[in-house]
């Protein structure tokens, strides 16, 4: 080691070598939450491929994703701030707010879709960058705040068209929005192209990218993220503002798909996005979480109801049954923490008390 | 009972042991607190006063060694039965309801009850209003607890003492946040408790209180007794050298590195109430400590050096160039790795893998094609995780599975690998084993004599004075003396770090500070 600034360290201690993994591939790949799911997904699947009539015609599955779509889209900036351990409860209303602007637009001013959709996004990303401002930087909690908002940008929503509806939409793309990618008769409408495009993006950003590993430390620990030099606030900001302009996209969506503007539209869609994320694994207090897992939960639960539905089962019974698998799969991560923070307390034994016990225990009590 | 009240000694600790798994706290503790009198406790940081008086508390219980109050032993195992036996502890800093009005502070849990089992506020205020007349302040029973100054929230902690006819009163660095007046006020309501036969022990670094205020100084040191003197025969000279009293060991190997050029410059740089008017610089091959008690703002003035905090005024220079201030991004850009206080909170994600930990600050560098992958990352953690040897069984195992110790090398080889030019490393050995102490310490040292710029900042006086160049002694947010490695005697430091605060004379001071910088 002859000066500070060599580019290997290369000292005079022997440098020890590590594997780069405790556990072989399979094991670090098959015993997650994630695996759980998509196994859960498969068997879900076959089941209904062998048991439920009908499920096997390639009208299931086309149908399947063009109800999910919109869930699959905002799933992913969704995951994302969770991550961080925010959450974003006015997804919904940006959905609605976008699909009155794309109607108002077109009608009243005369813009092509093209434009009336870009318009709607953008706005869209101003929705979501007041989202983050609010949080980053006045520093309010996210869950209040988009609270405060979700009802905001449904108001304004509502309040722009009132009661009625806009329907009158070219047919050239209230078609598109249900075509198919490979022909007649197939599967895949074309909105998974977007869908994959924004995945691949999502995957990138999240997984392989240094935006994403402070991601996962503000997660778990902001404060040791801040002194690490990740900028926290910036972080936060932006993942609000690509929520806000992907959910306007999927209210773009939504009205293509549906040939309907209307302030109400895709009322209560924030809770069904959220609860397929927590059921993708997703920690609702952050730091934990993995885009494949996500994209199953949101597949998983499309499948049980698109598979009930045609058993003839109402919607209550789904919601009852999605409901349950839920709280199980809540449960499990609790249950498994649980297990071993009992073990961790055990081997490490008893703990010296902090200065917070002192605080606890001094003052004030009875 | 009447043999309790008719005993002369209120508290008699003697060789009081507590540790916390391997760490020994507390070796061999002892005090004697009399009736009518006010007993001093001093000792450098981590002397073990802290935990003596948490013991007496309740907070902690002791391994071993007697423990008497009013001639019974007894054990504590509950804060609560230490204070139903007659016992109160005020903290440096109370904590009180703030919603609630001062009086419900005071009778919180045992609040005089009316008809109808309902409070009585009015006899609640009555009393409130008694206590404070006898302590001399006037304070409103009725207004809440929020918005009083600290002083006055240690006079509420105090008259819930008096109401629970606590015989025995302890303050911990009750002085620290008061202002001149407050303390004397303060002195005088511990005088007449003294003279109502009560006993008390205060806990101070000041030792100008300490010989105004007691009566009898008990000196600790490592965990362990040292003595015990009556105020009027000894004086601080004496005290200072028994609290310090020990050889720098050889623990401590600094090597002699050639000093070069200045790379950190602090120029005039202040916070508002945290440190004020602070400038230094540190050259390349030099370590420079900050020692100073703890709360002095020595690692506030690091923070705000990185830029993790803001500051009101003043700049941060480094290679002659100025950093961007509240950007820790810009100080790392520019050449400063900083090794945090808090390792678990602060040092690194402890949910997070070794591989990801050691990465985390270089792998804006590791993308290619703008695609960061793992391999990459265990690839350039790897190296440096075996520089520092640390001990895991792979890359991928998370920091929370370890010791203290290699986490600590964890959160310095994630900063090595910056290749910094200063390195800012605050409590480098706090809470590790003595073996990896050892070889943080000549890490330090064998960097330092690469070229590194080093500014260490330790409450351990003997690593301070064995691993410095130049030592600077933060007091209250000011530096109070720069010492030279020869100049740097642990007498001088203490001295330097306790230093008579603003409301002592300024004569004092000032003599003080003279004597110490000569």
């Amino acid at each position: 080691m002859s000066t500070a600034t060599a580019s290997r360290p290369e000292g005079a201690a022997p440098a020890r070598s590590y594997p780069s993994y405790a556990a072989p591939l399979w094991r670090r790949a098959l015993l997650t939450r994630e695996f759980a799911i998509i196994a859960l997904l498969g068997i879900v699947y076959l089941y209904s491929l062998g048991n439920v009539p009908n499920f096997d015609g390639p009208l299931t599955l086309y149908y399947l994703f063009l109800d999910i779509a919109p869930i699959l889209l905002i799933a992913l900036p969704m995951a994302m701030i969770m991550i961080t351990a925010e959450i974003d409860l006015s997804v919904a209303s940006v959905v609605g707010l976008s699909s009155v602007l794309v109607g108002v637009l077109h009608q009243d001013a005369g813009l092509s879709i093209p434009l009336a959709a870009l318009a709607a996004m953008a706005v869209g990303a101003v929705c979501g960058a007041a989202n983050g401002f609010l949080v980053s930087y006045v520093g309010l909690p996210s869950l209040a705040v988009t609270i405060g908002t979700m009802a905001l940008y449904r108001g304004v929503a509502v309040g722009l068209l009132g009661t009625k509806a806009v329907t009158d939409f070219p047919e050239r793309w209230t078609d598109l929005a249900k075509e198919r990618i490979f022909g007649p008769g197939t599967s895949y409408p074309t909105i998974l192209i977007p869908f994959v495009v924004l995945l691949v993006l999502a995957v990138w950003l999240l997984h392989f990218s240094n935006f994403g590993r402070g991601i996962y430390e503000i997660g778990h620990n902001a404060e040791a993220a801040h002194f690490t030099g990740v900028d926290v606030e910036l972080t936060k900001f932006w993942l609000f503002v690509i929520s806000g302009a992907v959910s306007a996209f999927a209210g773009v969506y939504y009205t293509l798909r549906y040939g309907s503007a209307r302030g109400d539209n895709a009322t209560g869609l924030e809770l069904q996005v959220i609860a397929a994320v927590v059921l993708g694994g997703v920690s609702v207090f952050g730091g934990r979480g993995a885009l494949h897992g996500v994209v199953a939960g949101v597949v998983l639960i499309g499948i049980i109801s698109s598979a009930m539905r045609l058993e003839g089962q109402t919607v209550n019974l789904i919601n009852i049954v999605i409901g349950v698998l839920l709280v199980l799969s809540v449960l499990s991560t609790s249950l498994l923490a649980l297990a071993s923070g009992l073990l961790r307390a055990r081997t490490r034994g008893k703990r010296p008390s902090s200065r917070r016990a002192v605080a606890a225990a001094n003052p004030n009590e009875r | 009972m009447q043999d309790r009240a008719a005993s002369a000694v209120v508290l008699e600790l003697r060789d009081v042991a507590k540790s916390f798994g391997s760490v020994v706290a507390l070796r061999s503790g002892s005090l004697t607190v009399e009736r009518g009198s006010i007993h001093a406790v001093v000792g450098e940081n981590g002397a073990g006063k802290s935990t003596l008086v948490k013991i007496v508390a309740g907070v902690h219980r002791r391994d071993e060694g007697v423990f008497r109050f009013l001639g019974e032993d007894v054990d504590f195992a509950t804060t609560a039965a230490s204070k139903a036996a007659g016992i109160a502890v005020i903290y440096q800093e109370p904590t009180l309801f703030p919603d609630l009005s001062v009086a419900e502070n005071i009778f919180m849990g045992r609040q005089p009850r009316g008809r109808g089992r309902r409070i009585d506020y009015g006899r609640m205020y009555d009393e409130s209003d008694r206590l404070f007349a006898r302590l001399g302040v006037h304070i409103d029973p009725r207004r809440p607890a929020r918005g009083l100054s600290i002083a006055d929230q240690q006079v509420i902690e105090i008259a819930k003492a008096i109401s629970l006819d606590a015989t025995l009163l302890i303050m911990d660095e009750p002085t620290a946040a008061l202002s001149g007046v407050e303390v004397e006020r303060l002195f005088a309501i511990a005088r007449s408790l003294r003279d109502e036969g009560r006993g008390l022990v205060f806990i101070s670094h000041r030792f100008d209180e300490v010989f105004a205020l007691c009566d009898h100084i008990t000196v600790m040191r490592d965990g362990s007794y040292v003595s015990t003197d009556r105020t009027t025969d000894t004086d601080v000279d004496a005290i200072v050298s028994r609290m310090v009293g020990r050889e720098v060991a050889e623990l401590f190997p600094k090597t002699p590195a050639e000093v070069g050029d200045v790379v950190l410059e602090v120029d005039g740089l202040t916070s508002a109430g945290v440190f004020h008017d602070v400038s230094f610089e540190v050259r390349a091959g030099e370590i420079v400590g900050l020692a100073g008690l703890v709360g002095a703002g020595r690692s506030e003035i690091a923070r705000a050096v990185f830029g993790v905090d803001r500051y009101d005024d003043g700049a941060v220079r480094l290679l002659g160039r100025k950093v961007p201030a509240h950007n820790p991004r810009a100080a790392i850009r520019a050449g400063m790795a900083f090794v945090p206080e808090d390792r678990r909170r602060q040092g690194l994600v402890i949910e997070e893998s070794v591989a990801r930990n050691v990465g985390s600050v270089i792998r804006r560098g590791l993308a290619r094609a703008g695609v960061l992958t793992s391999a990459a990352e265990n690839r350039a953690a790897g190296p440096w995780a075996g520089r520092l040897e640390v001990k895991t069984s792979a890359l991928d195992m998370r920091a929370s599975t370890m010791s203290g110790g290699n986490q600590q090398k964890v959160v310095i080889a994630k900063w090595l690998a910056t290749e910094p030019r200063l390195l800012i490393i605050d409590e480098p050995t706090r809470g590790i084993d003595i073996g990896t102490k050892a070889e943080v310490h000549r890490l330090l040292s064998e960097l330092a004599g690469q070229g590194m710029a080093i500014l260490m900042i330790s409450s351990e006086l003997p690593e301070v004075l064995g691993m410095a160049d130049r030592v600077l002694v933060v007091c209250e947010g000011r530096i109070t003396a720069e010492l030279d490695r020869a100049a740097a005697t642990p007498e001088r430091v203490m001295r330097a770090a306790t230093r008579t605060s603003a409301h002592a004379t300024a004569a004092a001071a000032d003599e003080q500070k003279s004597e110490v910088t000569a």
